[in-house]
Formats: structure tokens, sequence, C-alpha cells
């Protein structure tokens, strides 16, 4: 960075003017912020998504997607069957690549990596532009997506999956070809991210910080980047097959000339499996930091809950084909896929009870970052068993696309990974904006949004058990109740989210001025020793680590 | 923060990494185009979701056990009639057997198609060895004309001894014929035609 050279030696702290500051952003930290706004107004349009999909499913029969409600006053989305489909599709392709993905590694990976780690910036700062700004482009094209001719209808509706033939010969519009390119660009986004994640982690640690004495956050951001470099270009190779398969005549997923429709679903999980690991590995980072520092001890097993990541990382590639039990495997691959699975509650294991037991004979505090934290650990927990239910390959002949699966991964996902997302916001929140929260706002944001997550999936469990399949419109009387409750629940979570909005409000009206370290003894890692916000420049003299200091 | 200076030594280990890690994503990517022809070979090598294999010999033994293996016969897009000639067919295990099915090109111009094939369940698709079929060439039928199609046949005597189809007593075969590529385009210009 010449500018930033230049003027070190008369102004340590001179900032660049707006523009250049915020579109030609080189700073790791304000790379980070960007990300996180980005990730908060993603995250709102994707909540709003999924509003449309609970007020649909309130009653049995069609209310909202068909012509004369709102919605098709409103036309912004196709007031149809297939308009429902592509709100879920737009839903779930919004949570997991601009929301969860831009909240953990773009911003607190970009915000925290270099400080815990000791080093002024990130390896590349532009490229770490780039990947910012190639993230907006994404998301551009895939809004544009949900409003363009998809074939069927407006949109493209046939899953974050994008199974073929629905994504090939059932939607013959353009939208699926741009719904292809954001995820392309996505992808380049995310790789370019994590090569500047894994050169950062590997050369730039200040003097004694050794990869064991790393904190965990740094490591679950190390494995998140291997994952997405390893993954991401297998979802690029397949998705670059649908598109030419699209248009260009190949046959890669068409049966017809000699094609198999299959290898499309064991390409996307061989990346889409990795992919959750990628959205819950830097929040297993984040709630090791929170549990350790409002416990006012040391993370109990460091090492263990380091290589616990490792190996989910690494179990994390061979266990694909539990997405797809149902398309005729034989028994010995089930048998394997089964027990590999499995495998993985092992080191997840690990790390629950290690943080149970960072937690034993501590000295608690239940401030908000550790609400969440703790909130986080119950709920990802209760996704967790759910998980080792669904491995059987038996169960999910039966449960396989029900909503108990929805239960699952929202559980893991909605509730683990945001609530991961949040307890490292507020834990981090005057770090990053230089003033206090308000402490109350912050727990009743907690307990409303506790409150409402679950009001919203554990019915379906219930639900899934009782065989509602998953991506339907409509459902039988039978399963009135449970989807009214998992609505009112909705509500409450909305209620949470203005809490959210409100507490940010305040806390940028009122301004109270931070402190370098408002968590006492118990907030060990580097970022606590420099002031609150940190200096545009940190650690121009390498700060030198010494052993336990984790 | 790095230097641009090319000659900075943590700015060369820097690309150093960033080169090393630019290569394990173009080994991945390159990972995904090679899995199609490593899927086909090992569909082919393990009948995995009832890929029939194709076979060059005739096993030397037979076994006493018989199976049931029905016909199916389906078009699609295509101006033909297609059947079986044998609903099924009882063959002992090992066995070579020969079936046929009819092709009747009902339109006023010759048509060209090319035919896959499936079994079911997907599990005997190992064992069910083909010596002799017409699928995967193109297939050219004068306009009006009528065509006897053979399939040589067998199963393989491992059929009886493997757990996933020991004790299953019927194997359908399935063909699907389909447009070609050139008749495709000759006979639907606009391919980009809104559904609904």
């Amino acid at each position: 960075m010449a500018h930033a050279a230049a003027h070190d030696h008369h102004d340590h702290d001179h900032k660049p003017s707006f523009f250049v500051r915020w579109f030609f952003s080189t700073n790791h930290k304000d790379i980070g912020t960007l990300y996180i706004i980005f990730a908060i107004i993603a995250g709102i349009i994707g909540g709003a998504l999924s509003g449309l999909i609970r007020l649909e499913l309130a009653e049995p029969g069609i209310q909202l997607f068909k012509e004369g409600t709102w919605l098709a006053q409103l036309g912004l989305i196709d007031a149809s069957k297939h308009g429902y489909n592509v709100v879920v599709t737009g839903h779930a392709l919004i949570m997991v690549f601009f929301v969860v993905m831009p909240a953990t590694m773009g911003g607190f990976g970009n915000w925290f990596v270099p400080l815990m780690i000791g080093a002024p910036d990130m390896a590349f700062p532009r490229m770490n532009n780039i990947s910012f700004w190639l993230l907006m482009a994404a998301f551009s094209l895939l809004v544009l997506s949900m409003f363009v001719d998809g074939g069927p209808g407006r949109g493209f509706g046939g899953g974050w999956t994008a199974y073929p033939p629905l994504s090939t010969s059932g939607h013959t519009g353009p939208s699926m070809d741009l719904a292809i390119l954001s995820l392309h660009l996505a992808g380049a986004s995310s790789i370019l991210g994590s090569i500047n994640f894994i050169t950062t982690i590997f050369n730039m640690r200040a003097p004694g910080m050794t990869l064991h004495r790393m904190p965990l956050f740094a490591w679950g951001v190390l494995i998140t980047a291997f994952l997405l470099l390893l993954s991401l270009p297998v979802l690029a190779g397949a998705i670059t097959m649908l598109l030419t398969d699209r248009n260009f005549n190949t046959h890669f997923f068409n049966a017809a000339g000699g094609g198999d429709p299959v290898m499309y679903q064991h390409l996307f999980w061989f990346f889409g499996h990795p992919e959750v690991y990628i959205m819950i590995l830097p929040g297993f980072g984040i709630i090791s930091h929170i549990v350790s520092t409002f416990s006012r001890k040391p993370v109990f097993g460091y090492l263990a809950m380091a290589y616990a990541m490792v190996a989910i990382g690494f179990i994390g590639f061979v266990v694909w084909a539990h997405h797809m039990y149902t398309v005729g495997m034989g028994i010995e691959l089930r048998a394997y896929f089964v027990a590999a699975t499995m495998v993985i509650a092992v080191p997840t294991g690990v790390k629950i009870f290690s943080w149970i037991a960072t937690m034993w004979g501590g000295s608690i505090e239940f401030k908000v970052p550790m609400l969440w934290a703790i909130g986080f650990i119950f709920l990802f927990t209760v996704g967790g068993v759910t998980g080792v239910v669904l491995a059987n390959a038996g169960i999910d002949y039966s449960l396989h696309d029900t909503y108990y699966v929805v239960a699952h991964f929202h559980y893991v996902l909605s509730l683990g990974a945001v609530f991961s997302i949040f307890a490292g916001f507020y834990y981090w929140f005057e770090k990053m904006w230089g003033v206090k929260y308000n402490e109350i706002l912050g727990a009743l944001h907690f307990w409303i949004t506790f409150v409402g997550v679950n009001l919203i999936f554990f019915p379906q469990h219930f639900l899934g058990l009782q065989g509602m399949p998953r991506r339907y419109i409509d459902y039988p009387e039978a399963f009135t109740l449970w989807n009214q409750v998992s609505t009112w629940g909705y509500f409450v979570t909305i209620i949470g989210v203005g809490v959210f909005l409100l507490l940010l409000l305040e806390a940028a009206v009122r301004r109270r001025k931070a402190e370098a370290n408002p968590w006492g003894e118990g907030a060990t890692t580097l970022e606590w020793t420099l002031p609150s916000p940190p200096p545009f420049h940190q650690f121009n003299e390498l700060p030198v680590v010494k052993p336990d200091t984790h | 923060m790095s230097s641009n200076d090319p000659s900075d030594p943590v700015r060369r280990r820097n690309v150093r990494v960033a080169l090393v890690a630019g290569a394990g994503f173009f080994v991945m990517l390159g990972g995904a185009y090679a899995s199609v022809p490593l899927y086909r070979l090992f569909c082919q090598l393990t009948g995995l979701d009832g890929t029939v294999r194709r076979a060059d010999a005739a096993p030397g033994q037979v076994l006493e056990k018989t199976v049931t293996v029905r016909f199916d016969a389906n078009v699609r897009d295509v101006p033909w009639k297609f059947t079986a000639e044998q609903t099924s067919q009882q063959v002992k295990i090992g066995e070579t057997k020969i079936a046929f099915f009819k092709v009747t090109n009902t339109s006023d111009k010759p048509v060209t198609a090319r035919a896959t094939y499936n079994v079911v369940p997907e599990q005997a698709g190992a064992y069910f060895q083909k010596l002799q079929c017409f699928c995967f060439t193109d297939q050219t039928i004068p306009a009006g004309a009528t065509v006897e199609m053979p399939v040589l046949y067998f199963i393989d005597p491992e059929y009886a001894s493997d757990i996933n189809t020991r004790g299953k007593t019927d194997v359908t075969l399935s063909y699907t014929f389909f447009q070609t590529e050139a008749q495709q385009a000759a006979a639907e210009p606009p391919k980009r035609d809104k559904a609904s």
C-alpha cells in the first residue's frame, strides 16, 4: 500500500478520504466492516424471503402465492407456485453465500485474523478488496436472476442444490444462467479470500506466534480457507457443466446423450458437505474465545480443539453421499457413508465437551456474548443429534427431503452459525465500532431470538417425522397446528431483529466510549491489547508472543 | 502489510504460498472434470446406478436358479413405435438369451435416434451383461419402415451370491429412444420457448 507507507512518517493514523477509504479499501478492518454491513443487509433480505415462506405455510391451501394477493399486486415476485419455489431457492442461496459466509469469513475473519496473529494487515490487501467487490457483483446477479424469465415463470426455482434435469431442461430461461454466473463470481471471491487467509496465517504471524499458540478463531479460519479452496472448484466445475449442458449441447448430466444426472449430485455434495463446515468452523473458533473469556479460564484442551477442527474438515470431504442415500446406492456404499458420517460426531463431541469443561469450575459471567455462546452450544448440539439420526441410511429413507431435514440443518446453521455470528458481533462490538452497546437490549435480543427460532424450527421435527415433505407450497390439514406455531415463531424472531436494529441505533446515538478491553482478564488474545477501535494501521512494531498466551 | 517490492522476502514468500494455493484450485477444478470419465468408468466397472455392462464372452457356468427378465421400451420425442416382442423371459442365471425389440417409424421421413438403457433393481446392473445391443449408436430408420433389434444378454453367475441381488427374482431392462442432436435442431428451432 503505497499511500499508507507514504503517510506513515508524519501521521500515524491518517485515514484516506471517504470514497478512497470505502470503495478502494485495502485496510483489513475496513473491508471487514464492509462485509459485516453487507451480511446484515443480505440477512434482512434473506430473512424477508423466509417470511414469505412462513406466511404461505401458515394455513393449508394457498394464501399468498396466487392472483389477487398483496404479493401479486406488489409484482416483484411471481405470485404462483413457481414463485414460491423461487423464494425458497433465493432464501437458501442468499443465506449460505451472502450472509453466513461474508459474516464469518469476510467480516470477522478479515477484522480479527490479522489482529489475533499480530499482523499489520492481510498478505494481499488489494486482492482482499477484489474479493469484496466480486461478492457485490455476485449478489447483484443473483437478485437479478429472481426477476428475469426462468422458464416456468420468473426466476429459478430448483432449490440451492440446482439438480438437473430441473436446472437444465426444466428451466430454459436465462434466470438459471444468471444464478450460475452469480455462483461463479461468489466462488471466485471466496477462493481469492481463502488464498489470502492461508498466506496471511502461514507467513505473517508475529514473532513467537507458532501455529500451536495461534488463537482458535485463526485456526477455524485457516481450516475453513482450506475447505473453500478445495471444495469450491468442484462446485465451479459442476455448475460450468450445467451451463454448457444448458447452452452448448454438452451431455454431462443428460441421460439422452449418455450422461448421468446423478453425477451432478455427487459433484455438488462433494462441495456441499464441506460447505456446511465452512459455515460453522469460524463460529467454533468464536465460541471458544467467548466461553474462555467469560469463564476466566483458558480453553480446555486447546490442541484437541484445534485438531478436532482439522479432523472435522478432513472427514467432511469423505461423507458427501449421505445427502443422497435415496439415489439407489449399493448397500456397502451406504454402510460406508453411514459409518463415516457418524465418525464426525467424535471430533464434534470433543469440541462440545471441551466447551463445557472450559466453563466447569470457571467464574462465569452471563454477559450478552456468553448468552449467545451458550445458546449456540445448546442449539448446535440439538442439530448435531438430529444429524446423527439422519446419518442412518435406513432412517433417512423415510426422512429424506422432509421437514425433519429442514429442522436439522436450520438448528446447525440458522441457529448454530447465526448464533455464533451474533456472539462474535457482541463480543467484538466495542472493538469494532468503538462504542458500547446496551446490555439490556442485547440480552433482550438474545432471549427473544432464542424463543423465536426454537418456536420456528422445533415443531418442524414433528412435521418431518409425520412425513411432511420440504419445498412444497401446500400441505394436508393434519399438519396445520405445528405449521402455525412455526409461523408464530417467525414473528417472534422478527421482533428480535427489531430489537437488534434498535440496539444498533441506540449505540450509534449514545456513543458511549469503548474500552480497550471491556471483558477483563479473561480476554487474552492480541486484539484486546489494542485500543478500541484499533488504529487504522496496527502492529507497526510487531508484538512478541510468549508461551501460554492463547 | 507487505510491500509491493518483488525483492522483499516476505512478499516473495507470500507469493509462493499463494501460487501453491492457486495450484490447489486448478487441481480440484481438473478433478471435477476428470470425474466425468472416472465416474463413467466406475459405473461400468461396478454397475452402479443400474449401468448395464457389456461383455465379450458368455460365462461358462449356468446355474439352476431362474430370473424373470422383463422388457420395457419407451420413446421420447421420436415419431417411432417401439415395443418389446416379449414382455418377459425366464432365464437361467448364466444362460445366454436373445430378446427382440421392434421399431416402426410412423412418420413420413427417415428419422435417426439413439437408445439408452438401464436396469432395475439398480444393483443388478453389475451382473446384467450384454454381448450385443443397439444402444448408444445412432439408429436411422426410413419412413414407414419396421426394424427388428436383437439384444443378446446373460446374467452373471455372481448375481446369485451377491448380498445386494441374491433372492431378487425379477430384473427389468428398460430402453428409451431419444432424439439425436441433429434431429433435435431440425425438429424444434425455437429451443428457448417459454413453457407456460
